[in-house]
């Protein structure tokens, strides 16, 4: 019989102290960085916008915490106006790949093996083949760079990765007898996904979405860095590194702090990624 | 002395107790049938004499095999025990074979691990220990790869991997469980035949009653963890001492107290006329017209206002495939589906008056239900088939009818799925289908999944059902037991045709065809116990 | 096996066409005219007209699609606008910086990962899997180009072990060329290599729940032989998947990691060309970035086949 005798399964205190662990330590950073990129919107210790030579290349100490660049501004209130920058490209980027490919994975779920599914994959197969920058460059090379291309560019790069999950999510929840009881009520395709498929693979594109959020920040710093994304004078932390590099051997500290802050944002995101992912413990599997 | 006796055996998991002062013992050459309801903790008892028990299991008595203590030895003893002095057979074939290992190098693997033989000598023995389960050199090489073979083949080369060392003991878990009636015969006859010519003892797990009964010399009836009764097959069956043990062969030779349907004045509600459906094949050759799978071939058949009509078959036979054209859930490539004379699908789409008048209780309790929605949710699904939908007081009504029609109470409509039981939830997707208030209801192995003793109360509540609102019943299964049962007519299908179809107490009484025959002979029988 | 293969191959093609007709099509909208803008906007009109003759683009669009297609076939990329030289000579010489350091990157990658993946999953919960979950956490977490930088600061600047950027030439010696990609390969190969590492570990946790592994459990196998023997193959297909996409990972990171040390790349090829507007040496580089990934995943395809037989068919 197929419902036989599974152990009671207590999950281990260990996996449970670490879960939460995560999750908190993740929520912690996640809330610190958002905070601070919400403040530089009304205030920062000093104006990144103005030039201050007499106290350039000032290394880290009182009034500025994290001292100050070649034209003596303030890295702290760059770090917090540059969060800004990566959080917008990220959560732009993240909601195109989830707005596109959620919709497109459903849809090709219904029917697999048909013409639309075989359209909706193979195209998800070619957008892989371009890895987000090429695709950055080449909408780089046709329109310029800008803030706006990159955070297309990564959002072109997020659908099919949306699209694939929730395809496969999709797929074993359609041969569930509880979709088909909803067929059986002369449901259509449309209301079931959103009704009975949508639902249930919600926790799965949370956590996805948060590893996607993280993956967003890290190319738009890459993306910045080799000047293909936000432009001066929006200060974005690839870009600080990028324009530190010159200067590392005598201002090591231009590198460290945006460089941390990317490390750090990251880190919270995956620790908060795998925090829900253990907490709502997606019980279909992801398939490739 | 005893080959394997196991005393006062306790067992917790993370301080949560599965097993109370077990104890069991099996000789050499016999059979021990182990019998159990869902969490009954048979299963339990055999991975802890294999000592594969879950991280934070404490054990507590004695296993002694050949009056060593196996609760006694380190990991590294037990694997060099494991597979030579005790193999074991699982319940799932389709899952317990290496898929990118070849059967022969998995059999083979028993001895070298074991370094029993050199590679040569053990991949002879492991040939040799092949056609001893039944699968031989012409049809069978070595070479071959899990996912080419059947799950009864499969099972096959399980058991092939668990006696290739001839062990002194066999366990095998629900071995039978996963397959059809006709393979389970095989399997069960093929075990009972290596236990004697090698002289080992054999311990039997399993939930049904009927499969020990032909094979078992002595049997042990667990509960909750706990053995409530044992004794030698022969006097058990006569006098049952433990309320339990009764309950649990009534509930399996249960025929629940229905009205048979009147045979005369006949009115046919459901026609099927010669469907066909046809499924095609993923091309093979690129320019070559794909090739297809008849998967139902020209079935005809009637079923009568009021009647209990069963369809029986083996897994792939096509009665799923049937069942959902009956629901216009699939295209047919011809024939007609006619409800009370009106085709059920009209141009490609279901009609939804008439679906209406149709429902359906599905296998898998737990795969029915969304989780996320809660049961009023759940069960007023079908409303969707309705023109206008009761809504308020009158929608409250109408699922407390449903629920209290199932013997559930009102107040589990607030409730979600995942607080209910097994049976708990069959009831309640029998509620979904009374809601609508249909006149035909097929059952597609509606009570297969559940344990012997809810299946007896959900059997009666189905014939309670139909006296009290006519209704007309579709019962598919492949559990002759069952649908011997609960229905009046039968039809047996096989690679997608009625093979035989009467009355079901002639068919089963006098098989005319011979599959019904083969069918009937290997269903596993309960003695007669008067 | 064959048939299988030939798919694969078929599906690699179409998908190569498709993407040169994608890349095509966008660098095609770019406004502008390359022969203006090569000449300048003073220059004469019968000299721009000269030019466009010269460089093909009074052809029709389908005409120098077809050009362009069959060209690369046989390894004629076109003419760059800026250095007027063929773009297949360009391409060579930066070739064999740019794909040794994603090879080297990516061996190094799946070195790492492997041992530390197999180790985390067989000691699930010690001390040991805990610390390396948390260093790979770390490790996934860094920028590629900023550990770069790091490991400039630490290794070139203040202990002088490596050259802090340049590339000597293969002409120098391998060795020499070896020790330039060190400090790049390094730091594109470790924040994949704790990716990898984590999947892995995933992977071979979620086979080793298997029934297969179970029952060979029963057949006397201890913990680890019942890991190597059993669980590792099986563990391996999403393991590949992973390998192959990170292929593309390695040759974009490469792509910006040549910005840090000054490597004469393709990065630094196809950044030159943007900033000049030299088109089509963009269009040729993206093209053959894209070939790569693609032959890439259709050798994952075929490792597949070769690790799982119910791909290879023998029905």
């Amino acid at each position: 019989m197929s419902l036989t005798t599974a152990p009671p399964r207590k999950p281990s205190l260990l996996r449970t102290i670490t879960s939460s662990l995560n999750l908190t330590l993740g929520l912690f950073i996640i809330v610190v960085f958002f905070g601070g990129a919400l403040i530089s919107l009304v205030w920062t210790p000093f104006d990144v916008a103005s030039l201050d030579i007499p106290n350039k290349l000032k290394a880290p100490g009182l009034p500025h915490l994290m001292g100050t660049d070649h034209f003596g501004r303030d890295v702290f209130s760059m770090i917090l106006v540059g969060a800004r920058t990566s959080i917008a490209v990220a959560v732009v980027a993240v909601g195109i790949g989830m707005g596109l490919g959620v919709p497109l994975g459903l849809a090709a779920a219904v029917r697999p093996g048909s013409f639309m599914d075989e359209l909706i994959m193979r195209g998800n197969d070619l957008v892989f083949a371009f890895p987000a920058l090429l695709i950055a460059i080449m909408i780089t090379a046709v329109f310029g760079p800008g803030a706006v291309n990159a955070i297309l560019a990564i959002g072109i790069f997020n659908i099919p990765v949306f699209a694939r999950l929730s395809r496969g999510a999709a797929l074993s929840l359609w041969t569930r007898d509880f979709v088909l009881s909803a067929r059986v009520a002369g449901k259509g395709a449309v209301r079931i996904s959103y009704e009975h498929i949508l639902p249930n693979i919600l926790n799965l594109l949370i956590v996805q979405g948060t590893i996607q959020f993280s993956l967003g920040i890290l190319a738009e710093a890459g993306l910045s860095y080799v000047g293909l994304g936000a432009q001066p004078p929006i200060p974005s932390w690839g870009r600080m590194l990028a324009e530190s590099q010159t200067m590392i051997s005598f201002a090591p500290h231009l590198a460290l702090f945006p460089g941390l802050a990317i490390v750090f944002t990251v880190l919270g995101l995956n620790l908060m990624g795998d925090g829900l992912r253990d907490i709502l413990d997606p019980k279909i599997r992801r398939e490739r | 002395m005893a080959l394997l006796s196991i005393e006062n055996l306790n067992l917790s998991i993370h301080g949560i107790d599965i097993l109370r002062d077990v104890s069991m013992s099996v000789e050499a050459g016999k059979v021990l049938g182990v019998i159990g309801e869902s969490g009954s903790g048979k299963s339990m008892t055999a991975n802890a004499v294999m000592q594969l028990l879950p991280n934070g299991t404490d054990c507590s008595g004695t296993i002694l095999l050949e009056g060593q203590n196996l609760l006694d030895l380190h990991e590294g003893q037990m694997n060099r025990l494991r597979g030579k002095d005790i193999g074991m057979v699982f319940q799932e074939p389709m899952t317990a074979l290496n898929p990118v290992k070849t059967i022969g190098a998995q059999v083979a693997e028993t001895l070298l691990i074991h370094k029993a033989a050199s590679k040569p000598e053990a991949l002879r023995i492991a040939r040799e220990t092949l056609n001893r389960v039944g699968l031989p050199e012409d049809r069978f090489p070595m070479s071959r790869y899990p996912h080419e073979l059947s799950g009864g083949q499969r099972q096959r080369v399980v058991i092939a991997m668990a006696i290739a060392l001839k062990p002194k003991l066999l366990i095998a878990d629900e071995p039978t469980t996963a397959l059809d009636v006709t393979t389970q015969a095989q399997i069960l006859r093929l075990l009972k035949r290596l236990i004697q010519e090698d002289d080992m003892g054999l311990i039997l797990i399993t939930h049904d009653l009927a499969v020990v009964s032909d094979m078992a010399d002595d049997m042990v009836i667990m509960q909750n963890g706990v053995v409530v009764e044992q004794g030698p097959a022969a006097t058990l069956y006569r006098d049952m001492q433990h309320p339990y043990t009764k309950a649990l062969f009534e509930a399996s030779s249960h025929i629940p107290d229905r009205d048979y349907a009147d045979e005369r004045g006949a009115d046919p509600l459901l026609e099927v006329r010669n469907v066909i459906r046809d499924y095609t094949l993923p091309r093979t050759k690129l320019f070559a017209a794909p090739g297809y799978f008849r998967a139902v071939n020209d079935v005809s058949f009637v079923i009568n206002r009021g009647e209990s009509l069963g369809l029986v078959g083996e897994s792939g036979c096509g009665k799923s495939t049937l069942t959902r054209a009956l629901l216009g859930l699939e295209p047919v490539q011809s024939g007609d589906i006619l409800f009370d004379g009106d085709p059920v699908v009209k141009n490609g789409l279901v009609v939804p008056d008439i679906r209406r008048k149709m429902q359906v209780v599905f296998q898998d309790p737990y795969g029915s239900f969304n989780p996320r929605h809660k049961v009023s949710r759940l069960i007023t699904e079908p409303y969707h088939l309705l023109p206008s939908s009761p809504t308020g007081a009158d929608r409250d009504r109408a699922i407390a009818e449903a629920l209290e029609s199932v013997d559930m109470p009102a107040s589990a409509a607030e409730k979600y799925i995942h607080e209910f039981s097994g049976g708990q939830r069959q009831r309640i997707a029998i509620a979904r289908a009374l809601i609508i208030r249909p006149e035909l209801i097929i059952l597609d192995e509606a009570v297969s999944a559940l344990d012997v003793s809810v299946r007896a109360q959900v059997l009666d509540l189905l014939s309670d059902l139909s006296d009290r609102f006519g209704l007309t019943y579709l019962f598919i299964s492949h559990d002759l037991s069952v649908v011997r049962a609960i229905t009046d007519r039968v039809l047996v299908m096989k690679s997608g045709k009625v093979v035989e179809r009467g009355a079901t107490e002639d068919v089963f009484e006098n098989p005319q065809h011979a599959y019904t025959k083969t069918l009937i002979d290997a269903a596993p029988q309960l003695p007669d116990v008067a | 096996m064959l048939r299988y293969s030939l798919k694969r191959f078929l599906s690699l093609l179409i998908s190569l066409l498709v993407a040169s007709i994608v890349i095509f099509v966008v660098i095609e909208i770019v406004p502008g005219d390359p022969a203006t803008y090569m000449l300048g906007i003073n220059a004469q009109e019968d000299t721009i007209a000269a030019l466009r003759e010269e460089l093909g683009l009074n052809a029709s669009k389908l005409e120098r699609y077809w050009n362009w297609l069959s060209g690369m076939m046989v390894g004629d990329f076109g003419t760059s606008y800026t250095y007027r030289s063929p773009v297949n000579e360009l391409i060579g010489d930066r070739i064999w910086v740019s794909l040794p350091l994603a090879l080297i990157a990516l061996t190094l990658s799946t070195a790492i990962a492997f041992p530390i993946g197999i180790i985390a999953a067989s000691r699930r919960g010690s001390v040991t899997d805990m610390s390396v979950m948390g260093a790979t956490q770390l490790g996934v977490a860094i920028p590629n180009f900023w550990f770069a930088m790091i490991l400039v600061l630490i290794f070139a600047i203040n202990l002088r072990w490596f050259a802090s950027g340049g590339f000597p030439g293969w002409d120098e010696g391998v060795f020499a060329g070896l020790k330039a990609l060190t400090l790049p390969a390094i730091a594109l190969a470790l924040p994949q290599a704790s990716i990898l590492a984590r999947v892995m570990r995933t992977s071979l946790l979620d086979t080793l729940s298997e029934d297969f592994v179970r029952t060979a459990r029963a057949k006397g196998l201890s913990k680890a032989k019942a890991l190597r023997r059993h669980a590792l193959r099986n563990a391996l297909i999403p393991v590949l998947t992973i390998i192959g996409l990170q292929f593309s990972f390695m040759l974009a990171g490469a792509i910006i990691i040549e910005n840090v040390f000054y490597l004469p790349g393709l990065g630094r090829l196809i950044f030159q060309s943007i900033s000049q507007r030299d088109l089509i040496v963009v269009e040729s580089v993206v093209m053959l970035l894209v070939f790569a990934v693609v032959l890439v995943n259709f050798f994952v395809d075929l490792t597949y086949a070769l690790v799982d037989p119910r791909l290879r068919g023998r029905q």
